[in-house]
């Protein structure tokens, strides 16, 4: 199993901010293709946005980043803290 | 070093954690602190609230990560970092960050880079409430310059 992770305006748009896929990708960008496969198109286009920044076990990666079973895959816009 | 980092819904008291920085070690010599506020007006607009979602366990280490980045480039003996979430209203205490050195120059600039940076580098997001509606707030092109002036 793979947890998924959504923040922010990406988990306002796709309506909730947890999910699970089964274990099988291999790759950030295999993660976002099962969700769009898994909940669709719209998934699939607000996941490959080009300002969306990914974190693996709650570390900055890029989309060709490993994912294992077992790994926390979040999806979050650029940050605006402070 | 001494480090407290704190993400909470509940507002914080910045007198008392000036007095913890000042306690914490009798080497300190400065305390440098910042604390931001949410303003009633942004881009024209009139704020009624502020709503600030984070990544839990991913933002506090984030913030750890800048203090100790901090604490190699200055010299630095206590550091605080208290970032509220959740719903904010104007005047609200937003977020203090605190650095006690043995000396001003470090406390400063130490306490600005790790200002700088937790805007740009900690997952935080913004969403603000107008009198038009709600809008999740973007990256400021002045905070990511203010960020990349410590590159060098």
């Amino acid at each position: 199993m793979i947890r998924v992770a959504i923040f922010a305006s990406l988990r306002e748009s796709l309506g909730t901010g947890r999910t699970e896929i089964p274990a099988g990708p291999g790759r950030v960008s295999e993660v976002i293709a099962a969700l769009g496969s898994q909940h669709g198109e719209q998934w699939l286009k607000t996941l490959s946005g080009e300002k969306v920044l990914v974190a693996v076990n709650q570390t900055m990666v890029n989309d060709d980043h490993a994912v294992a079973d077992g790994d926390e895959v979040a999806f979050f816009p650029p940050v605006t803290g402070g | 070093m001494n480090r407290r980092v704190l993400v909470q819904a509940d507002a914080f008291d910045a007198g008392a954690e000036i007095t913890r920085l000042r306690e914490s070690s009798a080497e300190v010599g400065g305390i440098a602190t910042f604390l931001g506020v949410v303003r009633d007006i942004n881009e024209d607009d009139t704020v009624s609230g502020l709503y600030l979602e984070h990544y839990p366990g991913m933002t506090e280490s984030q913030i750890d990560d800048i203090i100790t980045e901090a604490a190699s480039r200055w010299q630095v003996l206590a550091a605080t970092v208290i970032h509220r979430v959740g719903a904010l209203a104007p005047n609200d205490e937003i977020v203090f960050v605190g650095v006690g050195s043995r000396h001003r120059g470090d406390a400063f600039d130490a306490c600005e880079f790790i200002m700088d940076f937790l805007k740009t580098r900690a997952a935080f997001w913004k969403k603000e409430q107008t009198t038009d509606g709600s809008r999740w707030l973007t990256t400021r092109a002045s905070d990511v310059d203010a960020a990349s002036r410590w590159d060098a």
